[in-house]
């Protein structure tokens, strides 16, 4: 049996949903460009990837297996909604900036992923731990991809301004591929990288 | 009872459904009145800064009330609505919303292909229009709300006008869905500032604003009436450069900007 504090910081490093299973990755490229909208994406997946865990791990000895994925899409779903109208009614301005990808959370792989491999088969609380540990790790991956973007795309770290652009009469001339989807492909990989070469084991046979 | 038994499968499949439905129809209720009013104060910040009217550390609304005055325009005969509410609750400009009304075939009407350069295929056949007024009620900028293509989205916005209709006072988008960094320049203050003072309209009375593609060549002299494309992005520029003729020309305010204008040569005799 694993321990508690394993399976809530074992998705980080260890076994990174994005990382390592490659999942998620689509509102990884979508929301990074920013620093803020990373910071409420990650919140709202966290949220929801906890409470679906904590809620399909309470019925789940009760949910018949021939509608099992049906259970689970129906309470991901719900709580995605919820998530989306919290946005909605108190940080709008940053809701509009994620525009539909909030929704899309509905099918990211992460949490139907959690849901299927980890919370049918434990106890509500460890469920819940699980979902908080890779919501933690979603988290890494988003605001490490959107620290970077942010800071060489528009030379600004949370709105502030780091490097003084060139158009606004500073020095840096910003990189505008930054702020375009592919950078986010490359500097996750750089991750990707960069996290097998400090843990080998990692590494898929070729 | 085994978890796989009909009945079995049908109680849950219920009674999740009902848990949920009442989670996220709960939340809902409980919010919308919060977004309802997100959204107005949006819509409001977004004229007032059209209308260059610098509202941090006040109350948008307060100032908005203070400031500005909001008429119903019919577009085809540039006429002012007086009772909007007579013709439909939704005209009234505190609930004009473009997207609602272009969907009501009653107070909306579909645009030939032909004339259609801003890509919106409908438009209302009425638009409100923000009047900025001073104290004693006299007009001192006009706001018009404008909207078109983009690259990916439809871009929604405001230009304002001096009271004479003739030079540019600020432009703003409140709503859309460009590139970052490329077409969502639009967004960029330096950018908007750059519309202030351009000659929005020749001796004719033509809309003659063009956006570039490229950079505003200082010693041309049609520089008054240009301005700097957003570098990378074509086809928001473009898109940019369609809407502002097609709102600003004769089927979007032109019957509007005419009258004012006739009214305004009467007083001056």
């Amino acid at each position: 049996m694993k321990k508690y504090k394993d399976i809530l910081l074992d998705p980080i490093f260890n076994n990174n949903p994005i990382a390592l299973q490659i999942l998620g990755i689509c509102s990884a490229l979508a929301v990074t460009s920013k620093l803020e909208t990373s910071i409420v994406m990650s919140l709202a997946v966290t949220f929801v990837v906890a409470l679906s865990n904590f809620s399909v791990s309470l019925i789940r000895n009760h949910i018949p297996s021939s509608i099992r994925i049906l259970v689970e899409m129906t309470i991901i779903a719900s709580l995605v909604i919820i998530a989306d109208q919290i946005i909605k009614a108190f940080l709008f301005d940053i809701s509009k900036q994620l525009s539909v990808y909030v929704g899309l959370i509905i099918t990211n792989c992460i949490i139907m992923g959690r849901a299927e491999a980890f919370a049918l088969q434990n106890t509500p609380g460890r469920s819940f731990l699980d979902g908080i540990g890779n919501g933690l790790g979603y988290s890494f991956v988003l605001l490490f991809v959107g620290f970077f973007r942010e800071l060489f795309g528009s030379g600004k770290l949370l709105g502030f301004t780091i490097f003084p652009l060139n158009t606004e009469g500073g020095w840096y001339n910003p990189n505008g591929l930054f702020l375009l989807a592919p950078s986010a492909f490359i500097i996750i990989g750089l991750l990707i990288w960069a996290i097998r070469t400090w843990k080998p084991d990692q590494v898929e046979e070729a | 009872m085994s978890s796989d038994s009909t009945k079995k499968t049908i109680q849950v499949a219920l009674g999740i459904c009902l848990v949920c439905s009442i989670l996220v129809s709960s939340a809902a209720v409980s919010l919308s009145s919060r977004q309802a009013e997100n959204k107005q104060v949006d819509k409001i910040k977004n004229i007032l800064a059209a209308g260059g009217i610098d509202y941090t550390n006040q109350d948008p609304q307060q100032l908005y009330n203070d400031k500005i005055k909001a008429v119903t325009v019919e577009l085809e005969s540039g006429k002012i609505i007086d009772d909007p509410k007579e013709k439909s609750d939704l005209l009234v400009p505190k609930n004009f919303d473009i997207k609602k009304v272009s969907n009501v075939p009653e107070l909306s009407e579909s645009i030939p292909s032909s004339e259609d350069i801003a890509g919106i295929k409908r438009k209302p056949s009425y638009m409100t229009v923000y009047e900025v007024v001073d104290q004693s009620g006299n007009i001192q900028k006009y706001i018009f709300p404008v909207h078109g293509k983009g690259l990916w989205s439809t871009m929604y916005g405001f230009i304002s006008l001096d009271n004479k209709l003739k030079t540019v006072e600020g432009i703003t988008f409140y709503e859309h869905g460009e590139t970052p960094g490329l077409g969502g320049e639009v967004d960029n203050p330096n950018w908007k500032a750059s519309w202030k003072g351009k000659k929005a309209f020749n001796e004719e009375g033509e809309f003659i604003i063009e956006v570039l593609k490229g950079k505003v060549d200082p010693s041309n002299p049609n520089a008054n009436h240009q301005i700097d494309g957003l570098s990378g992005s074509t086809l928001t520029t473009r898109g940019l450069d369609n809407l502002m003729k097609y709102w600003l020309g004769e089927n979007g305010y032109g019957p509007f900007i005419d009258k004012v204008r006739e009214e305004g040569s009467h007083e001056e005799i």
